[in-house]
């Protein structure tokens, strides 16, 4: 059976069914658009239940010819970082759903188009973390930014066709830029035994460092835009405050992460030699975004612009804990990427509904919420709290396997990057004790608080990041070989500690 | 000497059946009563091109190729071109079939009398019909002739008719026919850079032929400096055809004022044509003086490309905005013919396929959206458009995207092929210079799907007509072909790659 094809091709189908539903029997789309996500989600399950954590390699291996005149396959499989990828998003999208139950309904459009456009993102995202051909991947990576183009236009607040604009523009500059990337490991595969987009093949290939490191940048700057890197963030924000919760749950929570996920794969893996050169830069520049991101969430009034700040911050620590390039900075960046996915969901959709409750998502209007409505108070902190990494919680455990990883490789970069926690303290901190914790604002004596629907939504969400942060076994077992075999393929080795010390 | 006069009929019979086609219309036009004129000037016109592709069809595969004393060359990329050329015409004049675009009477002047009286009266006239036959016979003659008399007689047999119809629009006739002056005496005078480069590529090789110049070009003992003003001017004429910087002006002009069926049908075949003669030349007659001309067409392909990007964005004109796009795809399709391999060739093949389907479909598209006084080309005037018709709407963003180059469509696998082939061909600079401008244009691109859809509509004039069957058909089937050439382009592919060989 081809499990990524059945995984990919379903919420495509769900897409089509909905596209075709009459316009009478339109608020039927939102509940094939969750049966559809919930049995993907099952699939995905059952996917990783088959998964073999000891085999090396690629598994559920598809390949099919394509285009071959360009040597081009249809070919997917999936190793541990990519498994753990497409759990995270196929699990978010059905909370996506419930979540914004109503979300679609304040949009400009119908209900229905916006259900069409979730799944189809849906299949992109899988797509995306399953090709293991160089030109699928890029397929995949630039047409999933039209679904979320039209999401976050035709379905967000504010000045939603700016933003969106700016989100298409950013990622199609990157996007061309990696063509041309792609073109040349192509076109340079040709001279050494035939044309070929396939990952395993491209990355045995052996290129002068010049080209190779023109090369990287071609990926790298894609991924950086991509996983907003100081200075390249700026689209960021817009979006996350134009869009809607879920919109934005599935931007920075599974979008966002495409591109570190393509550092791990494709950079590390294609031009080992050239990640090793640019490694200081990319350093200093990981370090600024922890700092950056984390000092201007601070000075943030709108929520949504504060979450996606202290995402950018994250994007920092994950970035830092790849180019560490040691197996615990490697795992601790792939489970940080889910555990982001978690918490940043959880933050989003929480303070979408305070937001919509409220009528503004400016911080200072929410004061008092904590007596008015405890429970999305609650559900905010814990959210919260997973954010700044407090043990116990998931981030936690990335986020020290990063700065370890980073500390026996790059000391001083670890110690700055610690001081990202400081400020993440802050930055959570003071807007749940003025705001939450505060006086009642007038007009928030009467909110209702969290429906049965919302519980159902968060439930999972804060279940995951409170058992990943108690137990981050079974991840991490998936994961470790992945990262040791990028490692090793790569050439790197993990420092050794100074024997027997003082 | 008795050479006895061979035609090699089977070879020219598509050219031969379209001329035929054109000189029936012309006597329709002068013998059946006007009502009735319109549908049969149509038929005939479909029919012609449906059996110019039959016996296409059935030479393809035949393997001598010279016709007419060597003076065409039924070569496999001559064939695919012809066949593009048919495709494109076939759809084009089903939008053209619309004749309500068409003034009722070309000689009247504007605004006067006989005008007024030629449209109450319904004598419409459709000579539209006959002279699109006829510059498609020129178009298709371009790409396969193989001296330069014959090249030039089939530019000016394409270009003729073309600065016609151009100035046929039924509205803003004034500004019609100005665009039509324009196009006709700038292209007067490309046709006479031409015919003088023509000239001192005779005085270089003592031949006409391109295999004659060719030699001349091997053997190296001739005036290079001949060599190099001939190729200069011959250059020119052509590179004017294709709309490439500094050649570009009369485009947005002319793209403009003419009626919004032709510049569809302009933009589209007239591209494949130039484009199917400058490979013919450059890759049979000047391939070994690839260091003579190779840099000088690099500058011109890399500035094509950035004024073409950069100018678009500026424009407020839907027309005009479609004409700059035009023009940057034209530097994306000279990088293709500086490439000078196999792949570069069967890259621009691949892409002026796509471009044509593309650009018939957009075009089409334009042709619907309008108000009581005709059609709306004002891009402000198309907020909200989303909202009113999404089903066009959709399609149009599809055909955008195309332009684009976004995966999963036409554009994206021939961006693709093109700059790889240039890449293969050492000529990384164009390929970064391509990739920039192709971001650069999805910007503009981007800015008419916001307009569609995010921007508030301020006005209920605007409508989007219910395309007539065959506007819906050409439409329709151009988004299908996008979507095909962008999912599953092999079978196309493969076809390319077997033909892709000039012979000399």
């Amino acid at each position: 059976m081809n499990y990524l094809t059945s995984i990919g091709a379903l919420p495509l189908l769900g897409a089509l069914l909905i596209s075709t539903l009459p316009k009478s029997k339109a608020n039927y789309a939102k509940w094939v658009a969750l049966l559809t996500s919930i049995v993907v989600a099952l699939l995905g399950l059952l996917i990783a239940l088959r998964f073999e954590i000891d085999r090396p390699g690629f598994q559920f291996v598809e390949n099919y010819s394509w285009i071959p005149s360009f040597g081009i396959n249809y070919s997917l499989g999936i190793d541990g970082i990519a498994l753990v990828l497409i759990l995270m998003s196929v699990i978010l999208v059905p909370i996506v759903i419930v979540a914004g139950w109503h979300e679609s309904e304040g949009g400009r459009w119908g209900s229905k188009s916006f259900y069409v456009l979730i799944l189809i993102l849906e299949t992109m995202m899988i797509g995306v973390f399953a090709a293991t051909d160089v030109f699928l991947f890029y397929v995949f990576f630039e047409a999933m930014l039209i679904p979320v183009y039209f999401l976050i236009g035709g379905y967000g607040v504010g000045e939603r066709a700016a933003a969106a604009v700016k989100f298409l523009l950013y990622s199609l500059f990157g996007g061309l830029l990696m063509l041309a990337a792609i073109i040349g490991i192509y076109v340079i595969s040709g001279h050494q035994g035939g044309h070929t987009f396939d990952i395993e093949k491209l990355s045995q290939l052996t290129i002068d460092s010049t080209t190779q490191n023109f090369l990287f940048l071609g990926f790298f700057i894609a991924f950086a835009i991509k996983a907003p890197l100081w200075p390249l963030h700026t689209w960021l924000p817009d979006a996350a405050k134009s869009a809607t919760p879920g919109t934005s749950v599935l931007l920075l929570g599974v979008l966002d992460k495409v591109g570190t996920f393509g550092m791990i794969r494709y950079c590390i893996k294609l031009f080992p030699e050239s990640s090793k050169t640019f490694t200081p830069v990319i350093i200093v520049l990981a370090l600024i975004s922890i700092l950056y991101g984390a000092f201007l969430a601070i000075g943030q009034k709108d929520i949504k612009g504060l979450i996606a700040f202290t995402s950018i911050s994250h994007f920092g620590f994950i970035t830092m804990g790849i180019f560490a390039m040691t197996t615990q900075g490697h795992s601790g960046a792939t489970l940080y990427m889910v555990n982001h996915g978690f918490s940043t969901a959880a933050l989003f959709l929480v303070a979408g509904w305070i937001s919509t409750r409220r009528g503004s998502s400016i911080i200072a209007d929410f004061g008092g919420l904590q007596r008015v409505t405890p429970v999305l108070a609650w559900t905010f902190f814990i959210a919260g709290l997973s954010s700044l990494a407090l043990p116990g919680l998931s981030s936690f455990v990335s986020e020290f396997l990063v700065l370890v990883g980073t500390y026996t490789r790059y000391p001083v970069a670890a110690v700055i990057g610690t001081l990202g926690i400081v400020l993440a303290a802050l930055y959570i901190l003071i807007p749940v004790q003025k705001a939450l914790h505060g006086p009642i604002t007038p007009g928030n004596e009467n909110l209702p608080d969290i429906t049965r629907r919302e519980r159902i939504a968060i439930a999972p969400v804060i279940a995951v990041i409170i058992f990943l942060g108690f137990y981050p076994k079974p991840l991490l077992d998936v994961i470790n070989p992945a990262s040791i075999a990028t490692l090793t393929a790569a050439g790197f080795s993990d420092p050794v500690p100074p024997a027997g010390g003082r | 000497m008795t050479d006895s006069p061979i035609l090699q009929y089977s070879f020219l019979a598509p050219i031969m059946i379209v001329l035929a086609g054109a000189v029936i219309g012309v006597l329709v036009e002068a013998f059946v009563a006007a009502k009735r004129r319109a549908t049969i000037q149509l038929l005939i016109a479909l029919f012609t091109i449906f059996a110019s592709f039959i016996s296409l069809l059935r030479i393809r595969n035949l393997t001598s190729a010279k016709a007419a004393f060597n003076s065409v060359m039924i070569d496999g990329p001559a064939i695919f071109m012809q066949g593009t050329i048919l495709l494109i015409a076939f759809f084009a004049v089903m939008i053209i079939g619309d004749v309500d675009h068409f003034t009722a009477q070309a000689s009247a002047v504007p605004g006067s009398e006989e005008e007024k009286s030629a449209v109450q009266t319904g004598r419409q006239q459709t000579e539209v019909f006959p002279l699109t036959l006829f510059a498609v016979a020129g178009m298709m003659l371009f790409p396969a002739a193989s001296d330069l008399i014959t090249l030039f007689v089939a530019l000016e047999v394409l270009s003729l008719p073309l600065y016609l119809v151009a100035g046929l629009s039924r509205r803003r006739r004034l500004f019609s026919q100005e665009a039509a002056l324009k196009y006709f005496l700038l292209g007067a005078y490309s046709s006479a850079f031409f015919l003088f480069g023509a000239a001192f590529l005779y005085g270089f090789s003592y031949s006409v032929t391109l295999a004659g110049i060719h030699t001349a070009v091997i053997g190296g003992t001739a005036n290079n400096v001949f060599l190099l003003i001939g190729l200069l001017f011959l250059s020119i004429g052509l590179l004017f055809k294709v709309g490439a910087v500094p050649f570009h002006a009369w485009t947005p002009d002319v793209y403009q004022g003419a009626p919004t069926p032709i510049t569809g049908f302009m933009a589209a075949a007239t591209k494949v044509a130039a484009f199917g003669a400058l490979l013919r030349i450059f890759y049979v007659t000047f391939g070994d003086a690839v260091w003579n001309w190779r840099p000088i067409l690099t500058v011109i392909a890399i500035l094509t490309m950035l004024v073409g990007s950069i100018v678009a964005i500026t424009q407020r004109d839907i027309k005009r905005m479609l004409a700059y796009s035009s023009i940057a795809h034209a530097g994306f399709l000279l990088t293709g013919v500086i490439a000078l391999n196999r792949a570069g060739l069967a890259a621009t093949l691949y892409y002026l396929l796509a471009y044509g389907f593309i650009t018939i479909g957009a075009f089409g598209v334009i042709t619907l959206v309008r108000d009581s006084s005709g059609e709306i080309t004002d891009l402000n005037r198309w907020a909200g458009l989303g909202r009113r018709s999404p089903k066009i709407a959709a399609l149009f963003s599809f055909f955008l995207l195309a332009f684009a180059g976004i995966p999963l469509t036409s554009g994206f696998i021939g961006k693709f092929a093109i700059f790889t082939a240039a890449y293969e061909s050492g000529n990384i600079g164009v390929v970064v210079v391509g990739v920039l401008s192709s971001a650069i244009a999805a910007f503009f691109y981007i800015r008419v799907i916001v307009m569609m859809y995010f921007a508030e509509s301020h006005e209920d004039s605007l409508t989007v007509v219910i395309p007539s069957p065959l506007t819906s058909i050409a439409i329709w089937v151009s988004g299908a072909v996008t979507l095909i050439l962008g999912v599953y382009p092999t079978p196309v592919l493969n076809f390319i790659n077997t033909l892709a060989i000039f012979i000399r």
